[in-house]
């Protein structure tokens, strides 16, 4: 079976992150990118599948030419072709999704791994949109997963508990943290991955549906106020409430 | 994700994969060796639960040809594994360079096909561990003149002598050990549990904790013909193994100032005194400048030394400039964050007093700073200053 697996090339979000003097994005230069950590369960997944049942992992990503870093890294671990999308003009969650799925039919995937999100834009929507426009089932968010021929049994965390779910292939599976332990690379599958050539192919490009006006830092947080520490501060409390911040 | 220290952009000289290799021997490092080594180093013990992960990663003669088990990688690569290592501690990149340039690059180098073959794959999953047998009692600077004896008899060697400060002895597997044979230097395969053969431990060591260090003896030890290594004639051989571990160790010691140099900062900045953080008085600027400045400039000796090391145009000369350099420095760098600590500079809470003490036997193994000094000036007057 031929296995996809799409892998986004994020900033560090442990590093601090400005906005660009232009308000158009982000301050890139100085910050550090990785490969988005959610994706690393999905690379995981996909490499366990493929060691039970065989197939080829496919290791896709949208975006520019440093993209290529984070797709060495998931060879390195043992996925077997990469292939960068290049972007076209704008690129909403939609356009990248387009992307990757047009890819997919290409490479005639019938499993497909995102991450739950991504920790760039945090929509947490490619997945699904992969889904929709593919007209593949969906399963987001799963922490186990056991596929069986096409048979697809996968769990989902939910609150007080945890939901079974169960469908067929095609499907796409987003990875929540849980579902595996990644494993590391090894030296010898990052040298094995250096003489694989990435495949570069261009994006299917269409007008956005989101377009970003502008970005802002959220504002400094102001010194909190102390009105006690005990139920005496109560009236004081909701008088502020209504008077001062005029909640309700 | 990757932490280190690029103040000179050092990283742009560096491909992908190499810096893939860095990050991965990175998230090693804090996911496996961070979390225990002090308690390792508290116990005077060696990790020995890290071997079949190190193997599993590639981590062992990381330089040697695929075909026997190895990763093929640069030098550049090579050395940023030993830098990597050793900002956890120093007795893993000791395990590892002792594994690598000390037993697998002289059996690679000096050894028959035969025993490239047995022992190489070996060696490189760390399903066995090697040691390196050079000093003696009496020789240490001067190993051209040990007294450990090999002779010729029916089938094979009679070994007799006793080696001193051996890593890794007492856990080995194999032991390369070096010899006169007729009055001329020769390496011999020593195998774990032949009679007369004993690797007891040394103890009360207050350095390189985490890593066992050992003497070798040799009662009538019998060595069959297959374990000399052929090729390896003259204190030359041995010297040329010591080279390759030499150039690790200036990479490895720049990943100790690295941890040292991380750990003042932070605390600088946290730490108040009087009116203000520690790190905005001058005199701690000025020491964690020291430190920034020299890392930077020991990072820019061992990228150096890597490319020479691959386009072959390195010579031994200078590798003994880096590791004379890079071993001092890291020591002043340790000690200096140890101030910037203050008392808790002295609590196993942080790792630079480890590092502190580490050092010491850094800079004295693998030729003290001395004996690097005397190569040097010979290279640069052509006046041998020792004597014969
Ligand atoms: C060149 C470029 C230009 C961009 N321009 C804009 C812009 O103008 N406006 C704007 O709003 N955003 C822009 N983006 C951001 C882009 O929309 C997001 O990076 C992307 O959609 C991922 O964020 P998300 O929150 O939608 O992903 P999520 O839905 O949170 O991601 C879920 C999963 O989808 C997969 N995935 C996500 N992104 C990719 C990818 N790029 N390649 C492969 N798999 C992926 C991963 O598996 C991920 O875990 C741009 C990005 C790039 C690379
Ligand atoms: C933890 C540890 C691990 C080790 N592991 C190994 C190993 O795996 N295999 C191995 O073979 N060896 C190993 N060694 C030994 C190490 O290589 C020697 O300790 C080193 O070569 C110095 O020898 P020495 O201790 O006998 O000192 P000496 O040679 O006795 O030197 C003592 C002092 O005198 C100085 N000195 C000597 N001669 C001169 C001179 N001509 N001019 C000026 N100064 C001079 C030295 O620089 C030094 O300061 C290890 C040592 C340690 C501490």
């Amino acid at each position: 079976m031929n296995i996809a697996v799409c892998v986004n090339h994020v900033p560090d979000t442990a590093a601090k992150v400005k906005v660009s003097e232009d308000h158009s994005g982000i301050d890139t230069a100085g910050a550090a990118w990785i490969l988005n950590p959610y994706d690393e369960f999905a690379i995981e997944e996909a490499l366990k599948i493929k060691e039970k049942t065989g197939g080829t992992v496919y290791v896709l990503s949208f975006g520019p030419a440093e993209n290529n870093e984070t797709i060495r890294k998931a060879l390195g671990m043992g996925a077997d072709e990469g292939i960068r999308i290049k972007p076209g003009t704008a690129a909403d969650s939609l356009n990248v999704a387009r992307a990757l799925a047009a890819q997919i039919t290409a490479l005639d995937c019938k499993l497909v791994f995102t991450g739950k999100q991504s920790v760039d834009y945090d929509n947490g929507i490619v997945g699904q949109l992969l889904a929709e426009l593919l007209g593949y089932n969906c399963v987001s968010v799963a922490v186990a997963l056991q596929i069986d021929g096409t048979s697809v049994v996968a769990e989902r965390e939910i609150e007080g508990g945890r939901e079974v779910i169960q469908t067929t292939l095609p499907a796409v599976i987003t990875a929540q943290k849980g579902l595996n332990e990644p494993r590391y690379a090894s030296l010898k599958g990052i040298m094995a991955a250096k003489k694989k050539v990435i495949q570069e192919v261009e994006a299917v490009t269409m007008d956005p549906v989101v377009v970003t006006q502008s970005f802002e830092s959220p504002a400094p947080k102001t010194a909190g106020k102390i009105l006690g520490t005990d139920v005496q501060a109560v009236p004081e409390l909701i008088k502020a409430i209504h008077e001062e911040m005029k909640l309700v | 994700m990757y932490k280190g220290l690029d103040y000179y952009s050092f990283d742009s000289l560096l491909s992908e994969d190499e810096k893939l290799v860095r990050e991965l021997v990175y998230d090693f490092v804090q996911a496996d060796v961070l979390p225990i080594i002090e308690e390792h180093n508290r116990q005077g013990r060696f990790p020995f639960e890290l071997v079949q992960k190190m193997g599993e990663l590639n981590l062992f003669g990381a330089n040697l040809p695929a075909r026997y088990g190895c990763a093929e990688l640069n030098s550049v690569a090579y050395g940023l594994i030993m830098q990597e290592l050793e900002r956890g501690d120093s007795g893993i990149r000791s395990f590892v360079s002792v594994q690598s340039g000390l037993v697998m690059y002289p059996i690679f180098t000096f050894g028959s096909d035969e025993q490239k073959e047995k022992w190489l794959p070996l060696l490189a999953s760390g399903e066995a561990i090697g040691c390196f047998g050079l000093t003696e009692p009496d020789f240490g600077s001067n190993p051209g003149g040990l007294v450990t004896k090999a002779e010729k008899v029916t089938g094979g060697y009679k070994l007799n002598g006793a080696k001193m400060w051996i890593t890794n002895g007492t856990i080995a597997d194999i032991a390369i050990v070096w010899a006169k044979l007729d009055g001329v230097i020769h390496g011999f395969i020593v195998e774990k549990g032949v009679k007369g053969y004993s690797a007891p431990e040394m103890k009360g060591k207050h350095s390189l904790r985490a890593s066992v260090t050992s003497e070798l003896v040799f009662e009538d030890v019998f060595i069959p013909d297959s374990n000399l290594l052929p090729n390896s004639r003259g204190l030359k051989c041995a010297l040329m193994c010591l080279n390759q571990a030499r150039y690790g160790i200036a990479w490895g010691v720049t990943g100790a100032m690295i941890a040292c140099y991380q750990a003042a900062l932070d605390y600088s900045l946290s730490r108040k005194q009087f009116s203000k953080p520690i790190g905005g008085y001058q005199i701690t600027q000025q020491k964690l400048v020291y430190m920034l400045t020299e890392i930077t400039k020991a990072q820019a000796l061992n990228i150096q030394m890597g490319r020479l090391k691959d386009a072959g145009q390195l010579r031994f000369q200078q590798v003994s400039l880096a590791k004379r350099n890079n071993c001092e420095v890291a020591l002043n760098i340790a000690r200096m964050s140890r101030e910037v600590l203050g008392a808790n500079g002295i609590l196993d809470e942080y790792p630079v007093m480890r590092h502190a003490a580490n050092l010491e036997s850094v800079k004295t193994y693998e030729g003290t700073h001395e004996m690097h000094t005397l190569i040097l000036g010979e290279d640069i007057t052509g006046l041998p200053a020792f004597d014969n």
